[in-house]
């Protein structure tokens, strides 16, 4: 220890320590200026009508008349028209209204929480990621309405609605499909609230510019809903807090609207449906499949408008990291719903597990554990995240996955009850299969025609995360 | 009817020029003046010397309107109006109402933000002198703007252009009502 005494105390090592000062990733590539921000997104909606565009929305129209004849059919026919019997007495209808909820999910999550994180490449993401939730619950909302049938009780005298029905009694409000009705109309409602709040500054800037070109017609539109916006400081602080207000109570809502959907199954007593897991799990796996369906949307729109200096590769790797991260936690809770099956000692509960991953529905759940564990796991890689394509398909087996999630959730524990002279197989019929795709091309309709006629981005929130936005010219001092 | 005057528009071409302004307008001690920038550059508030958005206000109160709403909905329906045991439970909880009313608590927030904003804004608003003028089109895409209206009790013509000019103002244009 002697050499430990010496004169002086330990000298420090370095005279003063500096923080490490990582450079921050561009958002905006080629130092564009702020009037090509507006130039670029603006002459999208400006230019003509693209070909590609036409076909693209003959097809969607077209795919989109399934679901419409599919409807039709249900409704004039009875509910019988879809493949449900006992014991699946709830199948394709439920399956399809939690992917297509869930896909919404992670519109909200870009615009509503990754703005409280302050996550600034958010900007260029979230006006489409929004637009495409609200299609997505639009889809979503077709199969519970229409799988009461008679679909005019779904309002009034309301099965799903706070009406009193032919006997003056009022919905039963104890049971999470009745929470499900809220939680999800709420989701719509705000959703097509906040994403109009983000509208208004980006119609401002389109009924002056049409005014200024001579098209008195569409900048009367744009206009009027414009709410005569000015970019007016004064308006731009109350702007702001509202904003952030929405952010704050969509936070909530999000991770509610996924709780109570995985309510409806958590709540009930059949073996797999009712475990504690399921809330985190339909959360995680919600935001996995949103952002598959973000990648699977905004790569082409990014190579088609030639969009690359917006979304750059920092967006895809975020975007991929996302969605790497979230797969990872739907594949722990495959993991431990599996662990919990054995060491909660059920039979039952253990059945149903054993059941999934090698009964009669086997093929489902190995497509879903490839997608959903495997795919994401190729996003470790930097090569991978940059090669576009492979992105693109990789996004695409996410969305597979998810749907197999909640068809081998759904109907492996209801196809093996409790009673085994009533066990079945459940395959959809033709009217379920045709409505289903047809919700595609409704889809597809709707967010056509929204990259046809509203800026696909926040042209006022990019130039705010622009270097040239900052007024401390990028010094930190005063 | 002649067109009267309604105040100096001024621009400015970056962020930090219109913040700089911005403190000089402020410190001149005008009231009735305001700032046309084509997104919220950030601190531009206090530099106005704005105070805190009273937004939130109308959020507190939409919150509270909606979770009552939820909760008296659902005690006037199964409690009320048609008490009815099911499951044996109690006719009333606030537990399994819960879900429900905090969904409405959101519902109502989301709306009463939304009318504050317009509220306090006074929006909807299509007229305006500064969306008369040409000068619009730059203040929604890339240039800054400084609006002094004739009004403000310290308003004098020629100071006004001479504080703005000394700001660094790259125009002034006279805006008409």
């Amino acid at each position: 220890m002697a050499h430990a005494h010496t004169d002086h105390p330990a000298p420090a090592i370095l005279a003063e320590v500096k923080p490490v000062a990582f450079p921050r990733a561009t958002l905006v590539e080629n130092n564009r200026s702020f009037s090509w921000v507006t130039e670029k997104i603006c002459g999208i909606i400006e230019g003509p009508t693209p070909r590609w565009w036409w076909i693209a929305f003959a097809v969607s129209g077209f795919l989109a008349s399934f679901t419409v004849a599919g409807i039709i059919y249900l409704v004039s026919t009875g509910v019988g028209v879809w493949g449900h019997a006992n014991p699946v007495n709830w199948a394709w209808d439920i399956v399809n209204f939690v992917f297509w909820i869930g896909i919404g999910h992670a519109g909200t999550l870009i615009s509503a929480i990754l703005c409280l994180l302050r996550q600034k490449w958010r900007t260029s993401i979230n006006r489409a990621a929004e637009a495409m939730t609200i299609f997505a619950v639009v889809c979503a909302g077709i199969f519970p309405v229409f799988h009461v049938g008679r679909v005019w009780f779904a309002v009034l005298p309301g099965y799903l609605f706070p009406f009193p029905n032919a006997n003056a009694i009022w919905p039963n409000f104890r049971s999470p499909l009745e929470w499900d009705v809220f939680a999800v109309s709420t989701y719509g409602t705000v959703s097509v609230l906040f994403w109009y709040i983000g509208l208004i500054p980006d119609l401002a800037i389109l009924r002056d510019r049409f005014y200024r070109s001579g098209d008195k017609i569409r900048s009367a539109l744009y206009g009027l809903f414009a709410m005569g916006w000015r970019g007016s400081n004064r308006h731009w602080s109350n702007y702001e807090m509202a904003y952030l207000v929405l952010a704050g109570i969509s936070t909530p809502l999000v991770l509610s609207v996924h709780t109570i959907v995985s309510f409806d199954f958590a709540v009930s007593l059949l073996p797999g449906w009712h475990t504690t897991i399921f809330p985190p799990y339909f959360v995680a796996g919600a935001i996995f499949s949103g952002f598959g369906m973000v990648l699977t949307l905004m790569l082409p729109l990014r190579a088609i408008f030639r969009l690359e200096d917006l979304i750059t590769q920092y967006h895809i790797d975020c975007m991929c990291k996302i969605i790497l991260a979230t797969g990872t936690i739907v594949g722990y809770a495959y993991g431990m719903e599996f662990f919990i099956a054995w060491y909660g000692s059920n039979p039952y509960e253990g059945f149903a597990f054993i059941n999934r991953a090698f009964g009669h529905y086997a093929w489902a759940y190995w497509i879903m554990i490839t997608c959903n564990v495997v795919t994401p796991q190729f996003f470790w890689f930097k090569s991978i995240r940059r090669n576009i394509a492979l992105v693109w398909i990789l996004s695409i087996f996410v969305n597979v996955g998810m749907w197999f999630e909640r068809f081998v959730i759904i109907v492996t524990s209801l196809a093996r009850d409790f009673l085994p002279s009533s066990w079945g197989y459940y395959s959809p019929s033709a009217v379920e299969i045709f409505t289903f795709f047809g919700t595609f091309g409704v889809f597809g309709v709707l967010f056509l025609l929204f990259i046809r006629f509203l800026p696909i981005m926040p042209m006022a929130e990019i130039k705010a995360v622009m270097p040239q936005a900052d007024v401390h010219g990028g010094h930190d001092k005063h | 009817m002649a067109a009267t005057f309604y105040g100096l528009m001024a621009r400015f071409d970056t962020a930090p020029d219109i913040y700089h302004a911005a403190q000089q307008v402020r410190d001149a001690g005008y009231k009735n003046w305001d700032c046309i920038t084509p997104f919220p550059v950030h601190g531009l508030d206090g530099a106005m010397g704005l105070r805190r958005s009273n937004v939130p206000k109308f959020s507190l109160l939409g919150g509270l309107t909606g979770f009552t709403t939820g909760m008296s909905m659902i005690w006037f329906t199964g409690a009320f109006d048609y008490p009815l045991i099911v499951g044996g439970k109690p006719y009333f909880s606030p537990l399994f109402a819960f879900p429900i009313a905090y969904e409405l608590t959101i519902l109502f927030t989301a709306f009463a933000t939304i009318a504050g904003m317009f509220i306090l804004n006074w929006l909807p608003q299509h007229y305006h002198p500064v969306l008369k003028s040409k000068e619009i089109l730059r203040g929604l895409d890339d240039a800054f703007y400084v609006v002094i209206e004739a009004r403000d009790p310290k308003f004098d013509l020629n100071r006004a252009k001479a504080l703005l000019n000394e700001a660094g103002a790259k125009e002034i244009s006279e805006l008409e009502a």
